[in-house]
């Protein structure tokens, strides 16, 4: 058995390939027939598959799996002539058997054998399923309308109706043959036979019963010459039929034999049938199957080609050759259009990574007692043949995780007032050079609150912590390693591996996911990756004249700072420097600190001008500080060799245009290296506070102002929408209130106090401004004029700080706390 | 000891087996590594370094597109820094399992056949990194070739 030589194991491999494929159609008809039991065509479809692999295992003497295909096939058989009509059971079954089959065949891909498991129980479960049938549908049927059909499986006695059968037969017959030309080649032949050689007829009936062995082959040749005979009508056709109708397998069984109301549709999806072989056929004229080895090569190729072309157009943009330039210039448009010619020969339809899905859920479904349906949108999104395969595994288990936690039980569906069918969606699509791909259900959604009660009984986040985070923080924390929510551990899910594998495997392709859930509506994941891994977009950036590549996909923005700002931006959070974006703190590391090739720097001795790219690691910000950025390119993305590969800081190198190797950083290794991920479960939790009203106790950002009496205050910088300033002159009056212009709209202005403005405090000097903390509610915007806005601070405004009433000790200096949207509410200006 | 060379398919013993090695200087010392090792020798290159890597990586070069590491023999023996110009450093690039690697050397020398009887492990006295670095020595008429372990100079520089 095992050991085939090189001719065979071509052969063998060609199986294979082949095999594999119909094995994934297989799943997917079978599971579209029990929607469907009576759809002959897809029937007629599985037999011809499961028929080919077995006759050709039988050929290659892989006997157990000529055997599991065999009776299925038997199995199929009997569902394709309509004796058996497909339980789910019998489905159960059948897809073991395609189960089975994938098994072996991966063992004779992987071990050039067969494999040792046992497959009796199953072809043994078949075969009760054959016979169940056979008891079942025969003593059902009343006489006068037995069929050949179960007239042959009963080997026994002669037909008592033979006349009867013959008249419905022959009319059958005829019609068929009238409508049909060319006629249906096995009728006829088999029939012109019988006439031919009426003495050859008796030991032919008697033989099936006796023999195995298929007598139908030989028949199925020049049916042509034979065709003027075949409407005559012959008694012995009724003797035929249960020749032909032996459960046979291994040839496809005649029509003739067939009653009518089951024959014409068989007869037809026949037909079809052929009509589909000729239309594949076509496609496969159009298509060529080619070894993934040299996709992969010419791949590699190509991205050489797309280095040796940055390199020449390098050179050439140097030269003041006009012709040389031209050329340089076709160069790079042939070049870049043969890159994406190739990368589409790599692409392949989402589909194939979604495919064996709905088995899975129906599967899992079943066990679970749920009623799910799977929806697919945009199957036929594109992304690399590399990249799919990465996201296979990760697929599946959120989809298992989707129909184990997700959808509930039909009758707590119900009570929920949901369709009981569960729905489970999935959705691809591309949209800025990635494929987002989102899975989404329809079921309870995840339960934020409990997801708190575990996180603090697994002491991932402390209790009073845990209450200041957002739904969607809280959400998130199931792709925390260890972090299962399932009420209990069931076979499929909750064992506490899990989404943060799923996580960690869609991060190394450069991935990124989201969780979003509605309690009681439903979850959705959204899965975000790169369209190819092999070339990727990079910004360059150099430090101490290195450079290197950083992939655009963690890229989010760039800043500058010159160095008259830095001193003033950069803050330190205990030797830590941070520098405000937007109002949140970016933490800062110095890519040249953390590549060690150069000193650490002193607090003080940071004053050059800074360039800061900032990136996202996982959900994290964080800022790298560059020497200097120099441009976006293309870049071909080659491995490290053994010795290097451990070092976290790099993803690869690439060969940059003037033909020297760059490194490519690795920003989530980075992130880890500068600990900005290690900080991250406490940072999220403590140090982003909800910028919305929550009442933190933790850090939070404090716009201080002074008022014109000299006093200080302190407004949180969450409930200010933006500062203005107005020339004094600008500030009119409308009744009692003073107002000014301020984006088309009237702007009312009053005192810190909330009282109405009172006249401009300054003087009539013209060019004096009134600085102004805009609040907003709803639409209505309200200006708090103020004397002077002193700075913005991060303070800790309840623990550490002693309070007295309202006020807080603020930068050394007695602040009181305004709450702006009391001060508007007493100004009595807005209508709320 | 390998006695089958390439230029030499008439091996009958061993004792009269012969091996061609392509030789090379690190310092005062005379190198050889089997010349079916070597796919080539390279005038020195542009090396980019690459940080926090173990210290005998000087860096990463470009190969007709492909990228190999280069080792600094000097600092893999725990031998001085070079004194003179790096970029005068010449490249032997041998194959190794994990793709080419390029060993930065002072200067080539020939491609001598040795017999494989003149050859000797290196005295007990031997210590420390070139110890496991050098496989042994062949007796040359006027010196000593010693012969490099590439693999293990290779797993030294992880």
């Amino acid at each position: 058995m095992d050991g085939f030589d090189d001719d065979e194991m071509e052969i063998v491999k060609e199986f294979l390939v082949e095999s594999y494929e119909s094995l994934d159609e297989l799943d997917q008809n079978l599971m579209a027939l029990e929607d469907r039991p009576d759809d002959r065509e897809r029937l007629g479809s599985i037999f011809r598959t499961v028929h080919t692999i077995k006759g050709t295992s039988g050929f290659l003497a892989l006997n157990k799996l000529e055997r599991v295909a065999h009776v299925g096939e038997n199995l199929l058989v009997k569902l394709r002539d309509g004796r058996l009509s497909l339980t789910h059971d019998i489905a159960d079954g059948l897809l073991g058997m395609v189960d089975a089959i994938r098994a072996i065949l991966a063992n004779l891909e992987q071990i050039g054998n067969e494999g040792d498991a046992d497959y009796e129980a199953l072809i043994l479960k078949l075969q009760e399923l054959l016979h169940g049938a056979d008891a079942g549908t025969q003593p059902s049927q009343p006489p006068a309308e037995q069929t050949p059909e179960s007239i042959a499986t009963e080997p026994v006695d002669p037909p008592p109706e033979p006349p009867q059968l013959d008249s419905e037969v022959n009319d059958e017959l005829t019609t068929e043959l009238d409508a049909q030309n060319p006629p249906e080649p096995q009728a006829i032949d088999n029939e012109t036979a019988l006439t031919n050689h009426p003495d050859d007829l008796l030991p032919t009936t008697d033989k099936p019963a006796l023999e195995d062995e298929p007598v139908l082959e030989p028949a199925t040749e020049g049916p042509a010459q034979d065709a003027p005979t075949a409407p005559i009508p012959t008694p012995h056709v009724s003797n035929a039929a249960p020749v032909n109708e032996q459960p046979q397998p291994d040839q496809t069984p005649p029509k003739v034999n067939k009653d009518p109301q089951t024959a014409t549709p068989t007869l037809n999806s026949e037909d079809k049938g052929t009509s589909d072989h000729q239309a594949n056929k076509t496609v496969a004229d159009a298509s060529v199957r080619i070894d993934v080895e040299i996709l992969d090569k010419l791949m590699n190729l190509v991205g050489e080609l797309v280095l040796s072309r940055n390199e020449i157009v390098q050179f050439c943009s140097r030269l003041e050759d006009a012709r040389m330039n031209a050329a340089s210039q076709r160069l790079n448009l042939i070049t870049t259009e043969l890159q994406e010619g190739v990368m589409k020969t790599r692409m392949q339809p989402i589909r194939n990574a979604w495919s064996k899905l709905p088995r899975v859920v129906r599967d899992l479904s079943a066990t679970l007692g749920k009623q799910v349906e799977v929806q697919m949108f945009g199957a036929d999104t594109e992304l690399d043949k590399t990249v799919l395969e990465a996201i296979k595994d990760p697929l599946t288990h959120i989809v298992r995780n989707s129909v184990d936690h997700g959808i509930e039980s039909p009758e707590q569906r119900i009570a929920a007032g949901k369709p009981g069918l569960g729905t489970l969606s999935l959705r691809a699509f591309h949209e800025g050079g990635q494929v987002n791909i989102e899975i989404a259900d329809d079921g309870g959604g995840i339960n934020a609150e409990r997801i708190r009660e575990k996180a603090v009984e697994k002491g991932v986040v402390a209790a009073d912590v845990s209450h200041e985070m957002s739904e969607r923080e809280l959400i998130n924390l199931i792709l925390l390693p260890g972090f299962s929510t399932a009420q209990k551990v069931t076979n499929v899910s909750g064992r506490g591996v899990g989404m943060d594998v799923v996580k960690t495997n869609i991060e190394q392709i450069g991935g990124t996911l989201d969780i979003q859930s509605v309690a009681g509506k439903g979850t959705t994941l959204r899965i975000k990756i790169p369209l190819t891994l092999a070339i990727v977009p990079a910004l360059m950036v150099t430090v101490d004249d290195d450079h290197y590549a950083i992939p655009q996909v963690n890229l989010m923005e760039l800043v500058r700072l010159s160095n008259d700002r830095v001193n003033d931006e950069i803050e330190y959070i205990h030797n830590v420097p941070v520098y405000r974006l937007r109002g949140n703190l970016l933490p800062l590391v110095y890519l040249d600190e953390e590549l060690e090739v150069r000193e650490r720097r002193k607090q003080d001795r940071r004053n050059e001008d800074i360039n800061i790219v900032v990136l996202r690691a996982d959900s994290e910000l964080f800022g790298l500080v560059v020497d200097s950025i120099t441009d976006t390119q293309e870049i071909v993305v080659k491995p490290l060799g053994q010795n290097l590969k451990a070092i976290p800081a790099y993803a690869g190198a690439t060969i940059m245009g003037d033909g020297h190797v760059a490194l490519i950083l690795d920003v989530l290794g980075l992130a880890q290296k500068s600990h900005v991920l290690a900080q991250h479960r406490d940072r999220s939790v403590r140090e982003k506070p909800p910028l919305a009203m929550s009442r933190s106790s933790e850090q939070e950002e404090l716009l201080v102002v002074e008022s014109h009496e000299g006093l200080r205050a302190a407004i949180r910088l969450s409930s200010v929408a933006r500062l203005e300033e107005f020339p004094v002159q600008n500030v009119e009056h409308a009744g009692s209130k003073s107002v000014v212009q301020y984006r088309g709209e009237i702007l009312p202005l009053i005192d810190l106090t909330g009282g109405p403005l009172h006249c401009a405090p300054m003087g009539d000097e013209d060019d004096s401004v009134i600085s102004t903390v805009v609040f907003s509610q709803g639409d209505q915007n309200v200006g708090v004029v103020v004397g002077k806005i002193v700075d913005i601070v991060a303070a800790d405004i309840s623990v550490e700080t002693k309070t007295q009433g309202n006020s807080r000790i603020i930068k050394n200096r007695v602040t009181e706390m305004v709450n702006l949207q009391h001060v508007v509410q007493a100004s009595g200006v807005v209508i709320c | 000891m390998t006695s089958n060379g390439e230029g030499n398919p008439s091996t009958d013993s061993s004792s009269s087996g012969q091996e061609a090695y392509c030789t090379f200087r690190v310092s005062e010392l005379l190198f050889g590594v089997a010349v079916r090792q070597v796919q080539e020798v390279l005038r020195s290159q542009r090396t980019t370094r690459v940080p926090l890597a173990p210290f005998s990586v000087h860096g990463l070069m470009n190969l007709r597109g492909q990228i190999v590491s280069a080792i600094d023999l000097r600092k893999q023996l725990g031998l001085d820094s070079l004194t003179k110009e790096q970029s005068d450093a010449m490249n032997v690039v041998i194959r190794t399992e994990d793709g080419p690697t390029s060993l930065m050397v002072d200067e080539i020398g020939d491609v001598i056949a040795v017999q494989s009887d003149r050859f000797e492990t290196p005295p007990e006295t031997l210590q420390g990194p070139p110890r496991e670095l050098i496989r042994g020595a062949f007796k040359l008429e006027n010196e000593l070739l010693l012969i490099l372990d590439t693999s293990c100079v290779i797993k030294f520089a992880a």
